[in-house]
């Protein structure tokens, strides 16, 4: 048994500010390194990264007049612990009413840690058609891959220790709108 | 929560909440059923058993589709019921199979409680698929997600079940689930197959043998196959019951406008139901299919899938909490 883990906040990585700000300057990196938007559409995984991805959908409707269609992506079916983390997790739904063959997808999630997550969300995305591209769109990167996964869009980068946890927190999810680490002590 | 279930036996054992949950977490393997690419890695590796002691297409083929969806192998057991003696040559031939070590069973059997008999004797989950007279909890599941679909509840819907009600595990099932989930049940056929001690099956259920009072103000009626391979006594004749119960347009026009109905299959046309009303814009029949798809890839994803309850953690957890 692992003994009882309290968790402390360590420090804050991002402000409500910050969040906002950072994208801002996302939404405008994806329209620049694509070319326009034609043939763009925002997948967002469950959960923190679907209002992530509603947000930068909303910004690029707001500088480039361009409605970018936004999916949801539940990843559950495709991870690769499902034998080993005891009973199974619930499943949500899938939510991309737009066919996905030949789009350019960006997949939007908050935290990038392992990359198995990205990993079942491109599973999860191949299961429906081919993409033209699939790039990575995160908001914060804090390192520690077991897979070889990078992001095309990073908001911030973070040097973490494997203990610590990034928690973000959004207001539409969490009714609070800051990124922070906070850390297990035994 | 089913997370606390590790066997599918019938609807009588479970809560409420725990039928709520199946039925949510239904609605993914719903959708997933319009992907052009059906086929998920989600239980690979996985071995689903399903041993069925007496004939069955549709649910085998239901079981064996969600299971292959899922990634899952399956082993295949056809056995005629007759061929076997109750009691310890089932026990003899489910010991057989599990010393091939599948990860799960789902059984159909003719008699009563045989899944349940299992259940007490093997290590891994059960589902039943049909047990005699007694219940067919997914029929009933698969059921309650297409009425929850087509009327957007189960809560204080009137619902009459119509047939054979004595010899339906469908019904009885049926009963079981509607009643828990509060709907308003009207059980309606002849009264030989309506035997008064049914009203004690759930509690405020209403019994008639007319159809014209037990169409009235339905929003959903079920049609039960007459199941000539299940009744032993003198049985009605096939015009007599044409006549009394056969659900014609004329008499689904007593029933709400666009009442829902359904039937569990196989339709036999002309008899039960008339060819208009089972091809009609009011007919689930085929949706009730699709949705028994989605219904067992759910229940053999939650009851065969995922690590046993007290295996130990072989993996530290990866997972991020903002995850």
């Amino acid at each position: 048994m692992t003994p009882a883990m309290r968790v402390v906040e360590k420090r804050q990585l991002l402000s409500a500010e910050e969040i906002g700000r950072t994208l801002q300057r996302l939404a405008h990196e994806i329209v620049e390194r694509t070319g326009g938007a034609k043939d763009l559409a925002l997948i967002g995984v469950r959960r923190r990264g679907v209002p992530l991805a509603n947000r930068l959908a909303r910004q690029i409707r707001g500088f480039a007049q361009v409605a970018v269609p936004v999916g949801t992506l539940d990843i559950t079916l495709y991870r690769d612990d499902l034998s080993t983390v005891g009973p199974q997790p619930v499943v949500q739904s899938t939510d991309i009413d737009f066919v996905v063959d030949n789009r350019d997808l960006v997949i939007v999630d908050d935290v990038l840690y392992t990359g198995r997550t990205i990993r079942a969300a491109m599973n999860g995305l191949f299961d429906l058609g081919r993409p033209k591209r699939i790039r990575l769109c995160v908001l914060i990167d804090r390192g520690h891959r077991e897979l070889p996964v990078e992001a095309s869009f990073i908001g911030q980068t973070v040097q973490t220790s494997d203990t610590e946890i990034v928690e973000v927190r959004l207001e539409e999810i969490d009714g609070e709108e800051r990124a922070v680490l906070v850390d297990r002590v035994p | 929560m089913l997370h606390r279930l590790s066997h599918l036996l019938g609807i009588e054992t479970l809560s409420s909440e725990q039928i709520a949950f199946i039925l949510d977490q239904s609605k993914p393997f719903q959708e997933f059923q319009r992907h052009p690419l059906k086929k998920l890695a989600t239980l690979r590796g996985k071995t689903v058993a399903v041993a069925f002691f007496e004939p069955s297409t549709r649910t085998r083929i239901s079981f064996t589709t969600a299971a292959s969806r899922l990634g899952a192998d399956t082993m295949a057991l056809q056995a005629e019921s007759s061929s076997l003696k109750k009691g310890e040559s089932l026990i003899d031939t489910v010991r057989t199979l599990e010393a091939m070590r599948p990860d799960g069973i789902v059984i159909r059997h003719s008699s009563s409680g045989a899944p349940e008999f299992v259940a007490e004797r093997l290590e891994i989950p059960v589902l039943n698929a049909g047990d005699g007279t007694h219940e067919h909890p997914t029929q009933a599941l698969l059921d309650a997600l297409t009425i929850r679909d087509r009327k957007g509840k189960l809560e204080g819907l009137n619902v009459t079940i119509l047939g054979d009600i004595l010899h339906s595990r469908v019904a009885r099932s049926n009963i079981n689930l509607l009643s828990k989930m509060g709907a308003r049940v009207t059980l309606c056929g002849p009264a030989m197959w309506l035997p008064r001690d049914l009203a004690f099956l759930a509690p405020n259920l209403r019994l008639t043998h007319r159809i014209e009072e037990a169409l009235e103000g339905a929003e959903v009626v079920m049609v039960l196959r007459v199941q000539t391979e299940r009744i032993h006594e003198p049985s009605l004749a096939p015009d007599e019951y044409i006549a009394g119960y056969q659900l014609t347009p004329a008499r689904l026009q007593l029933a709400r406008p666009g009442a829902l109905v359904l039937h569990p299959g196989p339709i036999v046309r002309g008899l039960e139901i008339d060819s208009a009303v089972a091809d009609g814009p009011q007919s689930g029949v085929l949706e009730q299919v699709t949705n028994g798809l989605a219904v067992r890839m759910a229940l053999l994803y939650h009851l065969i899938g995922g690590a046993s309850a007290d295996a130990p953690h072989p993996a530290k957890d990866r997972t991020n909490a903002s995850d």
